[in-house]
């Protein structure tokens, strides 16, 4: 029986390694892991003081209070401290894009229109240094999501930590992403340049309907497609959306205002889809009609301004509460581009403040995310048969105050929590002589 | 006897002043020279706006007026107008537009020109002129003005007879012209040559790129008074520079500032204060906003009459988006001029900003129905705008000696019924509306004699293209009448298929004609006038609307969320909270905190004080304010990225009061914001520190007393390395940013020593023996003042401060090295999210560090940024700072400042301190704010928890005592916004049921400023700009 205080583990990494390239993923979990005295937080709403969780072959194999170390298991006592699921990051452009300035190092954006075979998987860069600072930062795994177009392309969940994207991939290409065109009249970016803010566009929501209308013929034409016993040529727009059809893929529809959110609703009808509504700033105008139509929203920005002066100053805090109160299953995530993702828990915790309670806020990011992105059977809380993606916080994983993270599973492999921040910091609390 | 003596005195007058006499201009004809007199008599004359006659007479020869009264005597040889039921005004003066001048050539697309373009950084005008393009004083409206009949119509239709044209383009314009609306040749139409030179703050068709910021137009405006003065006696130094000549000799005439709104009424004000010139300021309608404050510059206005259409908003999805400010003021512009009238304000009215001048009456006749005065409407009209361009003696009233230019109306010009029938411009009639001279409606006996007899019919006419033909039936008809030719056309009986066709001829009230009809009858006809048609159904759409005359109050700032009374200082006693000091004595427990007249009066426990409101704050704990070293809300500009060194510049110019941001900010705790400039130069402009008093003018959002600060920055942004096609301008590299430094600073020691020798004393002259030393002499007479190299002489002599942008150790050290040779420090560097990497070469400069929790990798210069940089600087011994440089997180500065706690292990006292203590000493305010202890100012937060906890609220944001943010008080505002939204909106679909003009809805976009970092969404209404 080992018994290793963990902290040491996570430090000594630290210490030994100065370079990025240095901070190696982990092959494959040895042996079992048994966590011991925590305060377990399930991810499902539920809290378990006092419990164990048990981790072996990567699964969780068991969770309780009145469990005992299994043989040769390593021993984890985190007394005092708070267990949680791997966080999820249910929409990034982790790995896609490096220096958002600089355009040799964005992979995001596609050029075209119907862009339903652009794959975003094939593009994720695990050696990115982003992405160890999010999992140093208790996110185990992202959903990476391509950009630009109509039909961006699929998008695929990954566990971040990696050798490649294959290694990487934890659900492939299971979300098909289609920017709704607007239906209100957009800024005129340039109209600030001109003498304040511009009358609207050409009738814009007309123009917008009839882009909504060829998007729908491309879905006809392609389930005519897959209604053909066999085809003259292979069309690979219409073969990469096939999924939809089949359910094994979802319909992620980017939108934001009342009438687009309307207009999304249409797919599921039509199309039989399974859809999920991506930002929604205006979700809460119609909670009602997502709750009735089973329609599961993303968060993609908590900490966003009001859109409107008239508008509660404090709106998109609000929201998550506005959505939980009507019964609409949804996820919070973080699309921030300059904290890059890393402050996802603070997003859970900003909607605590403003009506959620906190298992809720966590389930926005854990087990609602994994039901979100489809991978809810795998991961998303900690309960018996899921994998080990298991983080331990010093103290509550939301508040930046007490969110220390000291420990982080990923499929029971406990993972490096070094990254290009904490190397930095050694270096110059060497040069410094700091402690 | 007199009058008639009079009168030979001003015919004298005229003939030497003839229109038509001695003209250069050959004929292509036999000559036809002549002097008519035309009388109009029995008329209701409107001498002006105070001076009202009956049965009165005018008469005018050769395009002036004789003489205007009731008791002259009509020459025998005048040609004798009946004017019987008519009221004559002098014709209207419109002294805001570009009539008849052609509009300057534009380049493009605004601003966004040189965001696509290399930078032009110089002046295209070709010649002797000015360095900067949009400083046109050379250009005069009298030598680009030609007579448009086409324009002229719709004006003289509105009842003008004399427009102040110039061309609308630049900062300066030159000189405007005053000219009549007469169909005639410009040297005849010029009334005025030079009438007025004019100013804004648009640069038009100016593609150079300096300035291209609000601030950058009022300080180009600034230096351009000092050169212009400067030249007059240094010309040897300058050259021929026939821009600020002409600026100069256009001084005298009345100056005219275009601002457009009720903010650059003030700043254009302000302008004209510092140099001794009284604007006549053109506004855009939003003045009743801020009246007060508008009526204290005792500017005259010149005030347009555009009124916001009617959104429709009945789909609620279109509602949505439109913001409580839009639809409010489309309720109350109507009332601006009658707003201005009550406070005193001088002003004019133009057709400027209308579509056409056409839309003028009917607007008019709305602000007068909503509160302007009828004397006010006119006196804006004529005696106003004479007064104010200097032509009183020429036009604006009717009186011996003026041009001829006066209206005829069948009634009062402001009624909705009376209808202008001729506009005389210079004594020449132009008709508007002839039909109207006579009441022609009424009950006329129709007469048809034709081969086959004689037929009779009443014929009704209910105006010009309706009438009914009665005899035994009563049948309709197709009618027309012009005021001369009448066309007809009528069944003769009502199952009838026959037509009779009439065609005629107005015969002096009667009507004769010849017609046919469909059997190949002939006839001849007359109608005669009977009787009037019996008042009835006739309905005045003013008296329609009346019911509907409730309007919302006008908030400060006017913007949702604005108050409708304004909170005032009280007196709190906070009892029981957990008191964060920032003092020796730490954190407190269970500890009173009184504040009266804006300051921390006492701190203890069971303080006692029977005048305070006590506040029970059991669990929550109390804060400082947060100050936000880095902000850039609350400003009309924030980059002047004209030109790499603008220390010129001035965000105090153009602050911004109505910012929502400031309410927001509130409501997270923030009570002052260090407005900075942007960072798309080396050397920015000057900042301003302001207290987040939401409803307070611009003025006094400042933090009174405050050192100057001013923006530097260093790296990608200065050397724009996200411009798309490039860089031209200078430096494009961080060796050119450390010699810009070098220069600037060498040039302003330069400024300096020259300044200085040039305000020594004269030698006293020995000659005389007398030992008496001269005055200092003026420098400025000699060294021309520069206002950038001021700024930057401020700095070295510390009486300015600098916070440098700046993110890359190289960078850092390289503008502390500069600084260090030319003897000048670096208060701040703000962002420097390398500062962990030189904080030891930091800490011996002395310079502060304020920046973010943990911003990384969106720009190259921020891929070694880390979250531990607050924690390691602070414990290399630096003063830091965490700010926000964003209108959304500078509501959770307390939360970002906790961050450090997790990076680095920083104690919580000392994190709450980057964003109150640490910031204030910073900027040089430690003494007024930043801790609670008695005698500090009582800027203070009440929070719901723990403050460094991503779970605590702002419960309550006291600024001086003020509680502009409370939590129940935003609840309450946010029923009453609703409720003032729904009433608005029902107005608005009232409107467009009651058939009235909409257009459909726009969504009230919100422009935000920022320095250009970002990667940051803000939302879907929102326009980001550097």
């Amino acid at each position: 029986m080992k018994k290793i205080i963990y902290t040491l583990l996570v430090l000594g990494i630290t210490c030994t390694a100065w370079a990025q390239e240095n901070v190696y993923p982990v092959q494959k979990q040895e042996g079992p892991v048994f966590i011991q005295n925590g305060t377990v937080h399930v991810g499902n709403g539920q809290v378990l003081n006092n419990a164990s969780v048990e981790i072996r072959d990567g699964k969780i194999t068991a969770v309780g209070s009145n469990l005992s170390a299994p043989g040769g298991a390593t021993i984890i006592d985190v007394k005092g401290k708070h267990v949680y699921p791997g966080l999820i990051l249910s929409s990034s452009n982790l790995g896609l894009i490096e220096v958002n300035s600089v355009r040799a190092t964005v992979d995001a954006t596609e050029i075209g229109e119907f862009n339903s075979s652009i794959r975003a998987l094939v593009a994720y860069n695990t050696d990115s240094k982003v992405i160890n600072t999010l999992k140093s930062n208790g996110i185990t795994h992202a959903n990476i999501v391509p950009a630009g177009g109509t039909i961006s392309g699929s998008s695929s969940v990954v566990q971040l930590d990696a050798w490649n994207w294959e290694d990487a991939a934890y659900a492939t290409d299971n979300g098909m992403h289609m920017n709704m065109p607007a239906l209100y009249s957009r800024p005129n970016r340039f109209a600030a340049f001109l003498g304040g803010p511009q009358g609207p566009q050409q009738d814009p929501i007309k123009r917008g309907l009839e882009q909504i209308e060829e998007i729908k013929v491309f879905f006809r034409e392609a389930k005519a497609y897959h209604a053909q016993p066999q085809h003259a040529s292979k069309n690979l727009k219409f073969e990469a959306v096939s999924g939809l059809f089949s359910k094994k893929q979802k319909l992620y529809i980017h939108c934001d205002v009342v009438r687009e959110i309307l207009a999304a609703i249409d797919f599921k009808n039509e199309f039989g889809f399974d859809i999920v509504l991506m930002g929604a700033s205006e979700s809460y105008q119609v909670a009602d009609l997502l709750k009735k139509n089973e329609i599961p929203v993303i968060l993609s920005q908590m900490h966003a301004l009001p859109t409107l002066a008239d508008d509660g100053v404090d709106q998109p805090y609000a929201l998550p509460a506005q959505l939980q109160k009507a019964g609409v299953l949804f996820a919070i995530n973080d699309e921030d581009g300059q904290h890059r993702g890393k402050n996802l828990p603070f997003n859970a915790g900003t909607a605590v403040a403003y009506g959620l309670s906190k298992e809720q806020a966590l389930s926005a990011i854990t087990l609602n995310a994994a039901t979100i992105l489809g991978i809810g059977d795998r991961t998303g809380s900690i309960e018996r048969g899921k994998d080990g993606n298991v983080v331990i916080s010093e103290g509550d994983i939301l508040d930046m105050r007490s969110s220390n993270i000291s420990l982080v599973m990923i499929q029971g492999r406990i993972v490096s929590l070094n990254d290009k921040h904490k190397q930095l910091y050694e270096r110059y609390k060497h040069k410094y002589g700091l402690k | 006897m007199i009058m008639r003596k009079l009168c030979l005195v001003i015919l004298l007058g005229c003939l030497s002043t003839s229109l038509f006499s001695q003209s250069t201009f050959p004929l292509n004809d036999v000559a036809n020279e002549k002097e008519i007199t035309y009388a109009f008599t029995h008329a209701t004359i409107v001498k002006g706006p105070q001076d009202q006659i009956t049965n009165a007479t005018l008469l005018i020869r050769n395009g002036k007026i004789l003489a205007v009264g009731s008791t002259l005597t009509v020459p025998a040889d005048a040609i004798v107008v009946d004017c019987s039921g008519k009221f004559i005004y002098p014709s209207f003066i419109d002294v805001y537009g570009d009539y008849g001048i052609t509009s300057a050539q534009q380049g493009g697309g605004g601003g966004m020109r040189n965001f696509l373009m290399p930078a032009q950084l110089t002046s295209n005008t070709k010649g002797a002129f000015g360095w900067n393009q949009a400083i046109r004083a050379e250009a005069e409206g009298a030598k680009l003005f030609v007579t448009d009949d086409n324009k002229a119509k719709p004006f003289r239709e509105a009842g003008f007879g004399a427009v102040l044209a110039h061309q609308r383009d630049g900062i300066a314009r030159g000189t405007g012209t005053l000219v009549s609306l007469a169909n005639n040749k410009e040297n005849l139409v010029i009334l005025k040559e030079k009438a007025s030179a004019h100013y804004s703050f648009n640069k038009g068709s100016s593609q150079q790129t300096y300035p291209s910021s609000m601030m950058g137009s009022i300080s180009l405006l600034r230096q351009t008074y000092i050169d212009a003065k400067w030249y007059k006696n240094n010309a040897d130094k300058e050259g021929v520079n026939l821009s600020l000549m002409a600026w100069n000799t256009t001084q005298s005439l009345p100056q005219v500032f275009e601002a457009n709104d009720k903010w650059n009424v003030l700043r254009a004000d302000r302008i004209g204060d510092e140099f001794g010139v009284q604007y006549i300021i053109k506004t855009n309608g939003n003045e009743y906003q801020r009246v007060k404050e508008i009526a204290a510059t005792k500017s005259t206005l010149i005030v347009p009459l555009n009124f916001p259409t009617a959104m429709d908003v009945e789909d609620p999805n279109d509602a949505r988006f439109v913001s409580v400010a839009d639809m409010k003021h489309w309720e109350l512009a109507p009332g601006n001029a009658a707003a201005l009238e009550k406070a005193g304000i001088e002003f004019c009215l133009t057709t400027a900003d209308l579509r056409s001048p056409s839309a003028f009456m009917a607007n008019l006749r709305k602000a007068i129905e909503n509160g302007l005065s009828e004397k006010k409407a006119l006196e804006a009209l004529t005696t106003v705008p004479a007064k104010t361009l200097g032509v009183s003696n020429m036009i604006g009233t009717l009186e011996e000696g003026k041009v001829a230019n006066f209206l005829i109306a069948t009634g009062n010009v402001f009624n909705e019924k009376t209808s202008l029938v001729e506009n005389w411009i210079q004594g020449e009639r132009y008709a508007v509306k002839s039909d109207k001279w006579k009441e022609f409606t009424g009950n006329y006996a129709l007469a048809l004699t034709g081969t086959k007899g004689s037929k009779n019919y009443t014929l009704r006419v209910k105006s010009a293209s309706a009438v009914n033909v009665m005899a035994a039936d009563t049948m309709t008809a197709k009618f027309s009448f012009d005021g001369k030719l009448v066309k007809l056309s009528f069944a003769p009986e009502k199952k009838s298929r026959n037509m009779i066709r009439l065609s005629g001829m107005d015969n002096n009230g009667s009507w004769n004609g010849y017609g046919e009809d469909l059997e190949g009858n002939n006839y001849t006809w007359t109608a005669s006038w009977q009787s009037a048609i019996s008042a009835d159904t006739k309905t005045d759409s003013t008296r329609k609307r009346e019911g509907n005359n409730k309007t919302g109050a006008i908030t400060y700032p006017f913007t949702a969320f604005g108050w409708s009374e304004a909170p005032k200082q009280e007196t709190i006693l906070f009892r029981n909270a957990t008191v964060w000091t920032n003092e020796a004595e730490g954190k407190l427990e269970n500890t009173d905190v009184l504040i009266k007249a804006g300051k921390i009066v006492q701190i203890g426990k069971g303080l006692q004080d029977s005048t305070a409101a006590v506040v029970d704050a059991t669990g929550k704990h109390l804060t400082a304010g947060i100050i936000d070293e880095h902000s850039h809300i609350a400003a009309a500009s924030i980059n002047e990225g004209g030109q790499s060194v603008t220390s010129e510049v001035r965000i105090a110019d153009n602050l911004n009061p109505d910012d929502i941001n400031i309410y927001r900010q509130l409501s997270g705790g923030v009570t002052s914001s260090h407005i900075l400039h942007g960072s798309a130069n080396t050397i920015g402009g000057q900042t301003q520190l302001i207290k987040l008093r939401w409803g307070a003018n611009d003025d006094q959002l400042k933090f009174e007393g405050s050192d100057g600060f001013i923006k530097f920055a260093l790296g990608e942004n200065v050397k724009r390395s996200s411009m798309p096609l490039g860089n031209n301008r200078f430096p494009d590299t961080r060796m050119g940013v450390e010699q810009v430094l070098e220069d600037a600073f060498t040039r302003a020691k330069d400024y300096e020593k020259a300044l200085a020798a040039a305000s020594a004393p004269a030698a006293p002259t020995a000659a005389k023996g007398k030992k008496q030393s001269a005055p200092a002499a003026d420098p400025y007479a000699t060294v021309r003042r520069d206002l950038e190299l001021e700024a930057l002489v401020e700095i070295m002599n510390k009486k300015r401060f600098i916070t440098c942008h700046s993110y890359v150790q190289s960078e850092i050290n390289a503008a502390m090295k500069v600084g260090d040779k030319l003897g000048f420090q670096f208060n701040t560097f703000t962002h420097i999210l390398e500062g962990y990497k030189v904080a030891d070469k930091m800490k011996a400069h002395g310079a502060a560090a304020s920046t973010f929790s943990d911003w990384w990798n969106y720009k190259m210069e921020v891929v070694d940024a880390i979250p531990y940089n607050a924690s390691i600087m602070q414990r290399v011994g630096l003063n830091v700072a965490i700010n926000s440089d964003d209108a959304e997180m500078a509501r959770r500065l307390n939360q970002e400042a906790a961050k450090s706690i997790k990076f680095g292990g920083m104690a919580e006292e000392d994190a709450l301190k980057m964003v109150t203590l640490n910031p204030a000493k910073m900027l040089h305010v430690d003494n007024q704010v930043g801790s609670i202890k008695a005698g500090k100012d009582a800027d203070l937060v009440m929070w719901s928890d723990h403050p460094l906890s991503i779970y605590a609220k702002a419960e309550k944001t006291i600024v001086d005592g003020v509680v502009y943010f409370d939590r129940g008080k935003d609840a309450q505002l946010r029923k009453e916004l609703t409720a003032e939204r729904n009433r608005l909106i029902q107005k608005m679909n009232g409107e467009k049921r009651a058939g009235g003009p909409t257009m459909p809805a726009v969504p009230s976009y919100s422009v935000l400023l920022n320095c250009g970092d970002h990667d940051h969404s803000h939302g879907i209404l929102t326009i980001e700009q550097d």
